[in-house]
């Protein structure tokens, strides 16, 4: 075994894990890592133009390719700029390590230059975190790092190295294997629990599979539509599920919740079972709790035993890996579900789809946000991944847009992150870059990130923005107008930069468009280009996100239209 | 709503760097209760023993239940509703109070008169919360210049 400085260390370490690409910032704390990042040249290092874009771009990598993200920041204010980064996939539960450097350890507690408890800070936003003490141990904490990120519930790890550690030498033994007593998550499905479960499926009349983001962490979406197909159950998604089920399934009514479809909403209200698939019960999905799926009996598959029954009560709690767990659920399924049985069902819900389908007024005047989430649907349906900001954008395209697969959707859900969208993208790039990636984002949110044209652009990560301009703090705006009698208190965004120029300032390339022509023209020209784009997309400023739940509400009393 | 119910959970830990504040920031963070809190390390172990004295619904208490093992460092958490509790307080009693009728208080609690100063007399008990409590109330007549507390300490049957 080698003996070495704790810098040389964390490059190691990302070798021992096949780290392909780090997002980061140096600074005075971790320069001695950066010091072995020049002289190792082990992983291609991308540098950002802001700590939370780092973080973010490590995040989208990661939701975008399964593996776990790494980003690098520095003590003090590097760290606490990767704070939202942090609080966002955790949120999210996504899989990253975050290594930041510290002030040494004999100065600790002094309020040293550039110190600031991370740990202190990082640890109700983080699966879990460490603060090292030696380079002694160095090896093992970034292979646990690494481990609880990726392992049960996925989730970042936060990892805090004071500068004399990664000057302190000491062996480097990386461990092959880690194992913790204090922590192994449940796999298995109990088989007694899965049974009942069949039973009660094949015994419900109006079932309906609330799926959610969990299919998504553990890669079960083809069990899933396997599942579905085999059962013909109508299905709703939550945003995180979103691509679980193909656009175009039979069986998909479409995303439940807030902005969710009539037909999905209505089935959950009116369901007698509830087949819950790695949901996490969210506010923005149940709407009122009381009044919440009030008919129906609740399964729950789920890694994380503190999701089942931590709003709901829950009567079939199945604790395990999903996809373990649908890998002995499946064929079962198969076995007892006779499809036939829920064919009234299938119905109902139907002509509820007939009645209220998702719908926006097309016009030739002004370009509809709904038309433009459409057409790149139709221009690249399968063969991009879809990034957003957070807005109303966000749910058009949560609504609009025609998912395919899995990790095609990259959204910030729980957190609800402004400026998460164009990083995302970038990590989405580095991670899938035989695909397009688009990044759909409003005029408020592509500004809280937008220096990260800088690294797109030196990176080459042809990220190609979509700015959904209303003018407005959209989503703000919309509750102003429903609930606040249209004053709208700071959400007018009228003051704009030029977009064109921004874009072209960096180095990327800049469209405004107002037609649909236009915008044809501009998606193909940025495509063709493969160039960092800013499309600059004017859109009616008054256009509402409908179906609308009002916060608090039931799931059945929807919005459906506006009338002003 | 549900009723609020009194429930000591034990929670064997790691003994590393922060594990308290893991744990007294998920009750914060969540907006459970404290009524006590004690912590120790488990003799010849890595492990340190904490515990904790809360209350809440019974959803609330499942709750706190999962969130405390899904804490990295958290061993095991045990609830048992088969637990012998014991609690000590001590206090202190001004000289001029009758000392004799104090210490046979004490006795009846498991106590005594453990030091005795220029103007006062220290004592404890050591018992079960609830007698502790009544203790408390009895020891008021002695009129007590400061009452320390230990908080509860449980082991299961
Ligand atoms: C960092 C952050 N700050 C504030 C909010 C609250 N918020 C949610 S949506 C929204 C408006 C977003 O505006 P824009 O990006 O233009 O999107 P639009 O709704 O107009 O499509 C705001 C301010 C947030 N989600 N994130
Ligand atoms: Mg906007």
């Amino acid at each position: 075994m080698a003996t070495m400085t704790g810098a040389q260390m964390v490059v190691e370490a990302m070798r021992e894990e096949n780290v392909e690409v780090v997002f980061g910032y140096p600074g005075g704390a971790i320069m001695n890592v950066y010091d072995e990042i020049y002289k190792k040249r082990y992983f291609q290092h991308i540098l950002t133009r802001h700590e939370q874009a780092a973080v973010h771009a490590a995040d989208g990598y990661a939701r975008a390719t399964g593996k776990v993200g790494v980003a690098f920041v520095t003590s003090g204010p590097g760290f606490t700029n990767a704070v939202t980064g942090l609080a966002t996939a955790y949120m999210d539960s996504i899989p990253i390590v975050v290594i930041s450097g510290q002030v040494p350890l004999s100065m600790i507690g002094t309020d040293a230059f550039q110190e600031i408890d991370a740990v202190g800070i990082s640890r109700p936003c983080t699966k879990h975190n460490f603060l090292v003490k030696s380079a002694e141990e160095l090896p093992e904490i970034l292979a646990k790092a690494f481990y609880i990120a990726r392992t049960g519930r996925p989730g970042p790890v936060h990892v805090d190295i004071p500068k004399d550690v990664t000057a302190q030498m000491a062996e480097f033994n990386y461990p092959k294997e880690v194992k913790l007593e204090t922590y192994k998550p449940t796999i298995k499905g109990n088989a007694r629990q899965i049974k009942k479960a069949v039973e009660a499926i094949a015994k419900a009349k109006k079932p309906v599979f609330y799926l959610g983001g969990g299919i998504i962490h553990s890669n079960s979406a083809d069990l899933v539509r396997d599942l579905v197909a085999a059962t013909q159950i109508p299905a709703v998604e939550t945003l995180m599920a979103r691509g679980t089920l193909r656009y175009d399934d039979p069986m998909l009514l479409g995303m439940v919740g807030m902005h969710g479809t009539y037909a999905a909403n209505m089935a959950m209200s009116e369901a007698d079972l509830l087949i819950a698939l790695g949901p996490r019960f969210d506010d923005r999905v149940t709407g009122k709790l009381s009044e919440f799926a009030k008919y129906a009996k609740i399964i729950h598959v789920d890694i994380d035993p503190s999701s089942i029954g931590k709003l709901v009560h829950v009567d079939y709690p199945i604790v395990g890996d999903l996809k373990a767990v649908l890998t002995e659920l499946v064929p079962q399924a198969k076995e007892k579900v006779d499809p036939a049985r829920y064919e009234s069902w299938r119905e109902i819900l139907k002509r509820y789809q007939e009645l209220h389908p998702l719908t926006y007024e097309d016009s030739d005047e002004v370009l509809k946000p709904e038309w433009v989430i459409q057409r790149i649907g139709e221009k690249l349906k399968g063969k991009a991944r879809i990034s957003t900001d957070v807005g109303q954008h966000q749910m058009w395209t949560a609504q609009y847009y025609p998912f395919t697969r899995p990790r095609e959707f990259i959204t910030s859900g729980g957190l609800g992150t402004m400026g998460f969208g164009f990083p995302a993208a970038m990590g989405v790039k580095r991670g899938v870059p035989d695909e397009i990636s688009v990044n759909i984002s409003g005029d408020g949110s592509i500004l809280m990130n937008i220096q990260e044209l800088m690294t797109a652009v030196e990176n080459r990560l042809p990220v190609i923005n979509v700015i959904l301009n209303n003018n407005y703090l959209g989503m703000v705006r919309q509750w102003q107008t429903f609930f606040y009698d249209k004053r709208y208190a700071e959400t007018d965004l009228s003051m704009q930069p030029d977009f064109v120029k921004l874009a072209e300032s960096f180095g990327g390339v800049g469209y405004r468009v107002k037609t649909k022509e236009e915008f044809d023209a501009a998606l193909e020209d940025a495509i063709s280009k493969n160039v960092v784009a800013l499309i600059d997309v004017i859109i009616d400023r008054y256009e509402n996100v409908l179906p609308m739940v009002p916060a608090g509400g039931s799931l059945y009393n929807m919005l459906l239209e506006y009338k002003d | 709503m549900h009723s609020s119910e009194r429930r000591v959970i034990s929670v064997i830990v790691l003994n590393e760097h922060g594990v308290l504040s893991r744990i007294t920031g998920l009750f914060a963070a969540r907006g459970y209760n404290i009524e006590s809190v004690t912590v120790a390390p488990i003799p010849g172990s890595k492990y340190s023993r904490l515990t904790i004295v809360t209350s809440g619904s019974p959803r609330v208490i499942e709750q706190i239940i999962k969130q405390l093992h899904k804490l990295i460092p958290v061993y095991k958490v045990i609830e048992h509703s088969e637990l012998v509790e014991k609690e000590m307080v001590m206090a202190k009693i001004p000289l001029e109070e009758r000392l004799a009728d104090v210490e046979a208080l004490c006795r009846a609690y498991n106590g005594n008169i453990v030091n005795i100063g220029t103007d006062t007399a220290i004592i404890m008990a050591a018992d079960e919360p609830s007698r502790i409590a009544n203790f408390i109330k009895a020891l008021k007549r002695f009129n007590p210049k400061e009452i320390v507390r230990s908080g509860v300490v449980a082991i299961e049957r």
